[in-house]
């Protein structure tokens, strides 16, 4: 059965880390980095869980700060 | 049984399987607003469709006082700057003198609700060909958290530091209800963008009503409900969910009018 895989890639200058995407995300692929901080010193998002990642894009429809792009694709 | 090959993350971040990124419309420039604002998600969703609609050189939005004073800085259109309230007035000029582009105003609650209700209830009385985007999220933000008229009952602000009282404060407007009462506007919608579902249908929303500009049907009315965390004191995805839990009961989803 095909598979369908994604991926995030998060503008990490540009998040505010907010946490939206966080909560937004059906397959808790998302988190926020628990040490690392931005320039501007925010907690930004990553790909905590990759491989869970569908690419349903709902992460990236509810940032407010549109740093996420999403990519998709069907596997075998 | 054959095993699932796991492709390398690499394999999959390519362009041709890019399903969503940001509009290009929307500039570098990183956004002045709180982290979480719903007002970045409505921008985008303006930036999105402008584009899909192929309006780039020809519309004009106007932003009053307010936290979205700066639109200009992130959506790469012509922006004009209204005193505070006075969007509506500017946006019928623009509209009368230029009938060939697509005029839209981005206010606020504080704007639209309270400073500037005479100019927002004449300009959808007289009908004007104008897009009324209004964020509505129940408090004054730039200003640092005040009562707006839109305020619920009960709820603390920095001026209603024990709750809004009836008897003191009067009761929430229901400026979207209003709006659809008149004969001149042709589309009133309540929408919010707390879900990716909501900001699915707020993206259809306001594509309908920049086309009902462009038809020259009358005034569109999209009242975005939305969150203010920092003037509620509460987290980004806590304010969404008071926002639902809250909001909702006074300002229902929905259409209101649509002619």
């Amino acid at each position: 059965m095909a598979k369908i895989r994604g991926a995030v890639v998060v503008n990490e200058e540009r998040c505010k880390g907010c946490n939206l995407c966080v909560v937004a995300c059906p397959t808790s692929t998302l988190g926020l980095q628990p040490k690392e901080v931005n320039n501007r010193g925010y907690h930004y998002a990553f790909m905590a869980n990759p491989d869970a990642c569908i690419g349903c894009a709902s992460c990236a429809l509810v940032c407010p700060d549109a740093c996420i792009e999403v990519y998709k694709v069907r596997e075998g | 049984m054959k095993e699932i090959s796991i492709m390398d993350i690499n394999d999959i971040i390519k362009p041709e399987n890019r399903v969503y990124k940001k509009p290009a419309l929307m500039n570098d420039n990183n956004m002045h607003y709180c982290p979480g604002c719903s007002h970045g998600v409505v921008h985008k969703l303006v930036a999105e469709i402008l584009e899909e609609m192929n309006l780039v050189e020809n519309s004009v939005g106007v932003a009053p006082v307010g936290c979205a004073v700066f639109a200009y800085n992130y959506v790469d259109i012509d922006w004009i700057e209204a005193a505070h309230g006075r969007a509506p007035a500017i946006a019928s000029a623009v509209s009368r003198l230029y009938p060939q582009n697509m005029v839209f105003t981005y206010q606020g609650d504080g704007d639209l609700a309270a400073i500037g209700t005479c100019e927002t209830i004449h300009a959808a009385n007289r009908g004007e060909n104008i897009t009324i985007i209004f964020i509505n999220n129940a408090i004054y933000g730039m200003t640092g958290g005040q009562m707006a008229p839109t305020t619920l009952l009960g709820m603390k602000t920095a001026t209603t530091p024990y709750g809004r009282r009836a008897d003191l404060n009067g009761y929430p407007l229901k400026i979207g209800d209003l709006l659809a009462q008149l004969d001149g506007t042709c589309y009133v919608t309540r929408q919010s963008v707390h879900t990716p579902a909501a900001v699915r249908k707020t993206k259809n929303a306001i594509k309908k009503a920049f086309q009902n500009t462009l038809d020259k049907k009358g005034t569109s009315v999209v009242e975005i409900v939305s969150t203010c965390n920092s003037g509620w004191k509460l987290t980004p995805a806590e304010a969404n969910k008071w926002m639902a839990e809250h909001m909702f009961e006074k300002y229902p989803m929905g259409d209101l009018k649509n002619v």
